[in-house]
C-alpha cells in the first residue's frame, strides 16, 4: 500500500488550473519532494492532501483514507508544518503542544511524556515554558515540527520548511528532518523551491510546473539524465587544443570561443587530467580549468525551460487572493 | 463524542489562559461600564425628567450597561478569530480532527466565560447606583447573561468568517456593535421613539437580553421573562447553526 495515491486530482480557481489531473503514488517511509517554482501548485496539492481544501475533481487516498469521505481520519494520521507560522505566540511552547495533543486526542496519561519526548527531539526542552513570541524563526519551525509529531502521525507534511530562514538555521532544520526520517520511520512529503534542499533531503523528487508533474525520479537519476559535465578550459590557443582533443571518446561536444574552450565531457572530474596532459603534449598553456557537474538546477531548467524563481513571496497565493477579491 | 468534548475543552482552555494572562486588559475593560454608569448616568440623570423611568436614571441604565459589557466583550472575542487567521493559528485548529461545530462552540464558550466574568463583576458593583440584587435574582441573571454572551460571541464568529480583512473590524464596530447597543433600550426606553426605530429595536436580540435583566433587577420589564429568554436562547442557537454551517464550507 502507498502512503499517498492520487487519481486525476484537479483543482481549479476560476480560470486558473492550479493542479491538473495529478496521478501520484508515494511509497511509505520515503522523503518525497515536490519541487517547483512559486505558483507551480505545490501548496495546493499539499492543501488537498491535508484536507484543507477540496479538489475540484479527482480523488486521493492518504494512509488508506479517502481525503473527501474520511477527512477526519486523514487528519488524525498526518502531521503538518505550514509554510507560514501557525503557533500561538501568546502561549508557551508547552501550552502549544498541550493544545495540539488535546485536539488530536493524545491520551492524557501519556500526553506530558510525549510532549517531553518531542521537545527533546527538537532540542527545545530548556525553552518549553517560555512564551513563543520570544522565539527565533528557527526555534518556531522546530516547535512546529515537534507539534506535528506529537500525535505520532504516519506522514509528516512540510510546506517549504526553510523558507525565510537564514542559511545556518536552514542547515540545522535539514539535520532535524533527516534525523526524524531515520528515527521515526516517517513518510515525509515536502514542498520546496530550493534545489539544494531537495537534492540533500529527498529520496524521490517530482518536478512540478503549472500543476503538472514534468519528471519524477531520485535526485541522482535526475542529474545523471543530463549526460555530461561541463568543462571550461581557458587558454590562448583554444583552436589548437580542440584539434588535439578531437577523437577522444570521452568528449561529447566542443565549442570554441575566444580564449576558451567549452567542453561537454563524460565523467568530467576523472577525464580532466587527460585534457591537461594532451594540452601539455601540444605545448599549449592552460590558464584555468573549471568543472561543472550538473545540479538539480540544470535538471529543472531542462524540464521546465526556465529558471526557478527564487522569490520569497508566493505568487500563487497573491494570484489566488486576487481571484478571490474579484469574486 | 468524548474527543469532541475534549476538543471543545482545549479550545476553551486556550481562551481562558490568554484571558487570564491579559488580566490588565480586563481591569481596564471594567472602567468603561463604570464611566457610563457614574458619569453618563449621573450627568444625564440630573437633567432627565420622564414618566417612563421610575427607578432613577443610573439605576435604569444599569441593566443596559451590563448588556453593553456583554455585547462588547463577546463581539470582540468572536472577532478575535480574525487575529487567529492573521497570525496563522486558525490553520492549526482547522486542520485538526475536531469538527467545525466543536470549534465554534469552544470559541464561543471561551469568549462567553470572559464576558460572563465581567458581567458578574459589574453586578457585584451594583451598589454604586444604589441597586440591591437579592442572591436569588443574582443567580437567575447568570444564565441570561451566559446566553446573551454566547449569542453575540457566535455572531462575532459569524462576522469574522465572512470578512477576510482586518480593516473590516472598525466598520463592524460602527455599523453593528454601536447600533445594537443604542437600539437595545440600554440607555433610554424606545416606547416613545418613531415607529421605524421601534421596529429595529424589536429586531435586536439585545433588547430582550437587557429587558430580561431589567425585569429581574428593577421589576420594569416590557416583555415577560419567558418571552425574553426564548428570544435570547433562540438567537444563540440560530447563530450557532448558521456559523457552524459557514465554518464547514470548504473553499
Amino acid at each position: 500500500m502507498y502512503a499517498i495515491e492520487t487519481t486525476n486530482l484537479t483543482k481549479k480557481y476560476k480560470t486558473l488550473v492550479a493542479v491538473d489531473n495529478l496521478n501520484l503514488q508515494v511509497e511509505k517511509g520515503k522523503i518525497f519532494g515536490l519541487l517547483g517554482p512559486n505558483g507551480a501548485g505545490k501548496s495546493t496539492i499539499l492543501s488537498m492532501l491535508c484536507t484543507i481544501i477540496n479538489p475540484t475533481s479527482g480523488s486521493a487516498i492518504v494512509n488508506g483514507y479517502d481525503i473527501i469521505k474520511d477527512s477526519a481520519k486523514v487528519r488524525q494520521s498526518i502531521g503538518i508544518v505550514f509554510q507560514s507560522i501557525s503557533v500561538d505566540d501568546r502561549l508557551t511552547a508547552r501550552e502549544n503542544l498541550r493544545f495540539h495533543s488535546m485536539l488530536y486526542d493524545v491520551p492524557s496519561g501519556i500526553m506530558e511524556g510525549r510532549i517531553q519526548e518531542v521537545l527533546r527531539l527538537v532540542e527545545l526542552e530548556d525553552r518549553a515554558d517560555s512564551l513563543v513570541r520570544t522565539f527565533s524563526g528557527g526555534m518556531i519551525r522546530r516547535l512546529e515540527m515537534a507539534r506535528g509529531l506529537i500525535h505520532h502521525p504516519e506522514i509528516l507534511f512540510l510546506d517549504e520548511p526553510t523558507i525565510g530562514l537564514d542559511p545556518q538555521t536552514r542547515e540545522h532544520i535539514w539535520d532535524y528532518i533527516k534525523t526524524l526520517a531515520e528515527k521515526e520511520k516517517l513518510t515525509i512529503i515536502m514542498t520546496t523551491h530550493y534545489m539544494d534542499e531537495a537534492d540533500l533531503l529527498c529520496d524521490d523528487i517530482a518536478i512540478i510546473d503549472h500543476g503538472v508533474i514534468k519528471v519524477r525520479d531520485t535526485p541522482e537519476k535526475l542529474k545523471s539524465f543530463l549526460v555530461g559535465d561541463n568543462i571550461l578550459v581557458t587558454t590562448n590557443l583554444p583552436d589548437k587544443l580542440a584539434t588535439g582533443l578531437s577523437g577522444q571518446d570521452f568528449i561529447i561536444e566542443m565549442k570554441v570561443s575566444q580564449n576558451s574552450l567549452n567542453l561537454n565531457v563524460r565523467q568530467g572530474s576523472r577525464n580532466a587530467p587527460q585534457i591537461i596532459n594532451i594540452a601539455r603534449d601540444l605545448h599549449i598553456a592552460v590558464d584555468s580549468i573549471n568543472i561543472d557537474e550538473p545540479t538539480l538546477h540544470d535538471v529543472f531548467l531542462h524540464h521546465t525551460g526556465k529558471n526557478i524563481r527564487e522569490e520569497e513571496n508566493d505568487n500563487f497565493i497573491s494570484m489566488y487572493k486576487r481571484a478571490r477579491r474579484g469574486r | 463524542m468524548r474527543r469532541e468534548l475534549r476538543g471543545i475543552y482545549s479550545i476553551w482552555l486556550r481562551e481562558i489562559i490568554k484571558f487570564y494572562r491579559e488580566r490588565i486588559h480586563f481591569a481596564s475593560a471594567m472602567t468603561t461600564p463604570l464611566l457610563w454608569l457614574i458619569i453618563f448616568g449621573g450627568g444625564m440623570g440630573i437633567n432627565l425628567r420622564t414618566g417612563v423611568i421610575s427607578s432613577g436614571y443610573s439605576a435604569y441604565i444599569f441593566p443596559g450597561i451590563v448588556g453593553m459589557t456583554l455585547l462588547f466583550t463577546s463581539m470582540r472575542s468572536g472577532i478575535s478569530v480574525i487575529w487567529d487567521r492573521e497570525f496563522g493559528f486558525l490553520k492549526e485548529i482547522l486542520v485538526s480532527p475536531i469538527s467545525r461545530t466543536s470549534i465554534v462552540i469552544g470559541k464561543a464558550l471561551g469568549g462567553a466565560t470572559s464576558a460572563l466574568t465581567q458581567g458578574i463583576m459589574l453586578l457585584l458593583l451594583s451598589f454604586i447606583v444604589h441597586i440591591y440584587i437579592s442572591p436569588l435574582n443574582f443567580i437567575k441573571i447568570i444564565p441570561i447573561m451566559l446566553f446573551i454572551s454566547l449569542g453575540f460571541d457566535v455572531f462575532g464568529l459569524f462576522i469574522a468568517s465572512i470578512i477576510d480583512s482586518f480593516e473590516g473590524f472598525q466598520t463592524i464596530m460602527s455599523f453593528i456593535i454601536m447600533p445594537t447597543f443604542f437600539l437595545s433600550g440600554a440607555l433610554f426606553p424606545l416606547t416613545n421613539a418613531p415607529g421605524w426605530l421601534q421596529t429595529l429595536s424589536l429586531l435586536n436580540p439585545l433588547t430582550y437580553g437587557v429587558d430580561a435583566i431589567r425585569g429581574i433587577i428593577l421589576n420594569e420589564g416590557r416583555f415577560s421573562l419567558s418571552y425574553d429568554l426564548l428570544i435570547v436562547i433562540g438567537f444563540a442557537s440560530f447563530m450557532l447553526i448558521i456559523t457552524s454551517w459557514l465554518f464547514n464550507v470548504k473553499k
